[in-house]
């Protein structure tokens, strides 16, 4: 057990920049890999992980070089090896899985044939051998019906299944060592928890190292046996998954860890000030310097080691580490959040909204209506209260951006009405809206990349709505942009500069400005912090939230974490293929009884803690299109009774908590069964 | 004071920028080749009238297709006339022409382009059906009927070429705007309800501008060639006007023994398309459009 397979010892890697400078991205790296060991790589973007794990399959990306150290696979060093030497390597010692499975997989080729192909490549076998290995291999990544799975195409598997295929492709050649860059990254809560519970017992049944690579603690959490925390190109703290979790000696970690939301806390998570250091900007002193809370002026000047703590098995890259060792119980604190629901006055109502994305009929388009029996989104009641955050929650496909886009003016409703203050009609068509409304509701985007204009300075961007809105010019527009960065907590020297020269919260930081500069009523926020890296998506969270207290705004909120909906929101509503499934305050929704979706999605939350496992109960299918008739979650309902969840739509039932469920299942059997 | 300041800054920006990107452009060898080739076209043709040693149109019987001499450097044609001199100033007319036939080729290709790409649905789709069937008209029939009704002056020329060139922008322009339109920040001036003019002004034009000037820069090169096809068909400039496609036209036939006044032509038009083609690359590489570099990390 205790036999190393890879070892990397004192790794650096780096880049020559335009002005000649040699820049290292990896910076005196060493760690060891067990047979059998699940290692976890945690770290932000541009810390270097993803960078170290591929140097550890020999392979390093075009434009970097290895400027010192060695990674030995076995005690040959990958990054002396020849091509054709790490052919032989690749794949049949150490192979990879992907992080997006959909593009890693050939379009064109029926999944079995991809197998074959790996199996062709990696093992001696005859066909007849091979095709019983197929449905073998389909057989331990639990694929459902493996004989016909083999005919299929990549497309006609849903993003988790394709993943799944990815880990029968990458088990065909029995490796030693299997690489895994983020492979549950894009995928759904559910399917997420059901592919690492697959990955573990790869681990156990076959004996395969693992090296995984994830921004997502939570995840890691799952997995590994032992974490390796980067920062800065830097390895800053090591030891057994337990210890790292529970007893993180390392501020950065201990940071990083009170930035995740989590579904046992009520208010926001902390955030960590600052950002990480650009490789080359580092010369002296600690990396973590900026940011760090214990600093002295001896980290100043000084770069600490690792070192070696024997009581906790942990290296810890710091002087300071022991002022944490006591600390963990802060580990469960949040920041209270104030709610202002007195006002109660109703600022929108969505009355039996249904959205359709099928395609008009010639006579349809002649009236201009929408014939569709079954509508992407039916349905939909919510009334939303001033100044309070409703937060809209499901899997990708459960219509919670489609019904964003329809209350933002973008998308036409099929029936139903949206009223705003006073019960005013909205138009659903935006050209027909009055510019009040529009400037009333804003949107703010998933990312932040692509909402800001790349082309256009920060200054220009801030000045889009207050032109358009306020008809400012001159000396009043620069006065009100200077104001809207400071209230996003940006200094005035960031108007002359472009988006690509901001970091990713900062762009989110400039985003949400914008929403603010037209003075809106209702902010719509789609799934605002699932591009940003867990210190930054804390950091933008109490944004938001200290924006609402000091304005009075009204969000809502789409997300598809369930964890950072409970940390923000006062309500949620919780849906699935386009219907509501349960909505209530947001303490009791995370309450049972809940609506079996609910608690199906609450089951898969992964929190960064290797006590708390997620629960698996329903299967992690996809449904392409709603029902027609019945219970909108009847395909995959663990608590399903029978025939009248098929036929019949379900009746709302109010809970003594507040919470509104519909299930055919009577509300207190539902919390009996919930037990 | 202060915003003065700011707006200081940004002009000094903006053209720091372009210097930037010609000491891109030039920073590799095909770029430096192009652009002094296009460089010494364009400053030929600036100064060819004070420096032309001879009158372009002096006819003389006696010195008709000398060979090459001290005297006559490029040798005389058939009327007696200076080769060098009518090829100095043959390149002026065509520039002009092509240039600003350029420049409306790109603005209506640029614009019908942009806005069909925004709008989409049915204007898009009348549209680009009929640039499709103006793109399957054989566009030098057209301009010959175009030109023989209307006569072969600049002022014929000009908007004509800039049409017929302009029709192959309207496609590019229009996919370069699908490759933005479904960005975020469009959606987002969208949602706040921005104009469409205000939409394409501020959001759009900045993001295609480089696709459609690259584009453009390589439209003036094949124009080049088609105005001199023009020229030599005698649809072109019409004599005694010196120009290379109208130059060639009447040297060919005595190419067997008076090589000399053919070959001056071909070589300044030549040039000057390859010139041009090779800036239009270097141009698209400063600007990073060229997808077959990437970028180091």
């Amino acid at each position: 057990m205790n036999e190393i397979i890879e070892s990397v010892k004192n790794l650096s890697i780096g880049f020559n920049s335009q002005k000649g400078k040699q820049i290292s991205i990896l910076r005196n790296v060493s760690t060891n890999i067990k047979k059998g060991e699940t290692v976890g790589i945690v770290g932000e973007s541009g810390s270097g992980k993803s960078t170290l794990a591929l140097a550890m399959m020999g392979y390093i990306k075009q434009g970097l070089f290895p400027l010192k150290g060695e990674c030995l696979f076995k005690s040959e060093d990958l990054l002396k090896m020849s091509s054709r030497q790490l052919e032989k390597i690749r794949g049949r010692k150490i192979a990879m899985i992907p992080q997006n499975a959909g593009q890693a997989l050939t379009p064109n080729l029926k999944i079995g044939y991809q197998i074959d192909e790996a199996l062709r490549l990696h093992t001696d076998l005859k066909k007849t051998e091979r095709d019983k290995k197929i449905s073998e291999l389909l057989n331990k990544v639990r694929l459902p019906s493996p004989e016909t799975m083999a005919f299929r195409y990549p497309h006609e598997l849903s993003g988790g299944q394709q993943q799944r295929v990815a880990v029968a492709m990458a088990l065909a050649g029995k490796p030693d060592l299997l690489l895994l860059d983020e492979p549950t990254t894009g995928l759904d809560v559910t399917t997420q928890a059901h592919v690492l519970e697959l990955l573990r017992f790869i681990a156990k049944d076959t004996g395969t190292s693992m090296i995984y690579v994830s921004h997502d603690l939570g995840a890691i959490a799952q997995v590994s046996d032992r974490i390796v925390v980067m920062y800065a190109g830097e390895i800053v703290l090591e030891g057994p998954a337990r210890k790292i979790l529970k007893e993180p000696i390392h501020p950065y970690t201990y940071g990083l860890l009170k930035s995740i939301p989590k579904l046992s806390l009520d208010g926001l998570p902390s955030s960590m000030p600052g950002s990480q250091p650009q490789p080359g900007s580092i010369n002296e002193g600690c990396s973590f310097y900026d940011r760090c809370n214990l600093a002295t002026d001896h980290c100043k000047k000084n770069s600490p080691d690792l070192e070696h703590i024997k009581e906790l098995d942990t290296n810890v890259r710091c002087f300071n580490h022991k002022e944490l060792i006591n600390q963990n119980n802060n580990l469960q604190t949040s920041i209270t959040k104030k709610s202002n629901n007195s006002e109660a006055i109703e600022v929108l109502k969505l009355k039996d909204v249904s959205i359709s994305y099928a395609k008009q009929k010639f006579f349809d388009q002649l009236f201009d209506k929408i014939s569709d029996q079954n509508p992407t989104v039916k349905d939909i009641n919510i009334d939303i209260k001033k100044g309070e955050t409703i937060a809209l929650v499901g899997e990708s496909g459960s219509g919670k951006s489609t019904i964003l886009k329809s209350i933002a003016g973008l998308l036409k409703t099929k029936d139903g009405q949206i009223k705003f203050e006073n019960d005013r009609i909205l138009s659903s068509d935006l050209k027909m809206r009055n510019p009040n409304d529009l400037r009333a509701i804003q949107l703010i985007f998933q990312n932040p990349d692509e909402s800001l204009n790349p082309n256009h300075t920060v200054e220009q961007i801030l000045s889009q709505p207050l032109k358009l809105y306020f008809n400012l010019s001159g000396e009043e527009l620069k006065k009100n942009i200077i104001e809207l960065l400071k209230k996003v907590r940006l200094g005035k020297f960031y108007m002359s500069r472009y988006p690509r020269q901001l970091s990713g919260g900062e762009k989110q930081r400039v985003a949400v400005a914008r929403a603010f500069a037209a003075k809106p009523d209702i902010i719509l926020c789609d799934e605002v912090t699932s591009a940003l890296d867990v210190s930054v998506q804390a950091a933008v969270l109490n944004l938001l939230q200290q924006l609402k207290e000091d304005l009075g705004t009204t969000y809502v909120f789409v997300s598809h974490d369930l964890a950072v909906v409970r940390a923000i929101s006062d309500r949620v509503a919780v849906l699935y293929q386009g219907r509501l499934c349960e909505i209530g305050p947001s303490q009791n929704v995370y309450k049972f009884p809940s609506h079996p979706y609910t608690e199906v999605l609450l089951g898969a939350v992964l929190e960064p803690d290797p006590d708390i496992k997620p629960k698996l109960v329903a299967e992690d299918v996809v449904e392409e299109k709603p029902p027609e008739k019945g219970c909108s979650f009847q395909g995959r309902c663990p608590r399903k009774i029978g025939n009248i969840c098929n036929s019949e739509v379900p009746p709302w039932q109010i809970g003594e908590n507040g919470n509104a469920i519909r299930c055919h299942i009577n509300i207190e059997e539902l919390a009996s069964l919930q037990q | 004071m202060e915003s003065n300041l700011i707006t200081e800054n940004k002009q000094k920006n903006k053209l720091e920028k372009a210097f930037e990107i010609l000491k891109t452009m030039a920073s590799k060898p095909s770029g430096l080749i192009g652009l002094t080739i296009v460089l010494f076209h364009v400053v030929l043709a600036l100064i060819s009238p004070y420096i032309a040693p001879y009158d372009y149109k002096a006819i003389s019987p006696n010195t008709m297709l000398l060979a090459p001499s001290a005297e006559h450097w490029f040798g005389t044609d058939s009327l007696g006339r200076d080769v060098f001199t009518r090829t100095i100033l043959g390149g002026r007319t065509a520039l002009t022409v092509t240039f600003f036939g350029s420049l409306i080729a790109l603005l209506w290709g640029g614009l019908l382009g942009i806005f069909c790409g925004l709008v989409g649905g049915k204007i898009d789709d009348v549209v680009m059906r009929v640039v499709d069937a103006f793109l399957s008209i054989p566009w030098i029939l057209a301009m010959l009927l175009i030109v023989s009704l209307l006569g072969t002056s600049t002022e014929v020329l000009i908007p004509a070429l800039g049409f017929f060139y302009g029709k192959g922008i309207v496609r590019v322009a229009r996919a370069a705007t699908h490759d933005v339109i479904a960005k975020d920040f469009i959606v987002s001036a969208r949602a706040r309800g921005h104009s469409n003019l205000s939409i394409i002004w501020n959001e759009i034009i900045p993001n295609v501008r480089d696709a459609i000037l690259v584009e453009g820069a390589m439209r003036w090169s094949w124009m080049l060639l088609g105005f001199s096809s023009l020229s030599f068909l005698g649809f072109g400039v019409s004599p005694p006007t010196p120009d290379w496609g109208l130059m060639i036209s009447n040297a060919r036939g005595l190419m067997s023994f008076a090589y000399w006044s053919v070959i001056a032509p071909i070589v300044g038009l030549s040039s000057l398309i390859i010139g041009i083609n090779l800036t239009a690359d270097a141009f698209a590489k400063a600007l990073g459009i060229d997808r077959s570099t990437k970028a180091p990390v």
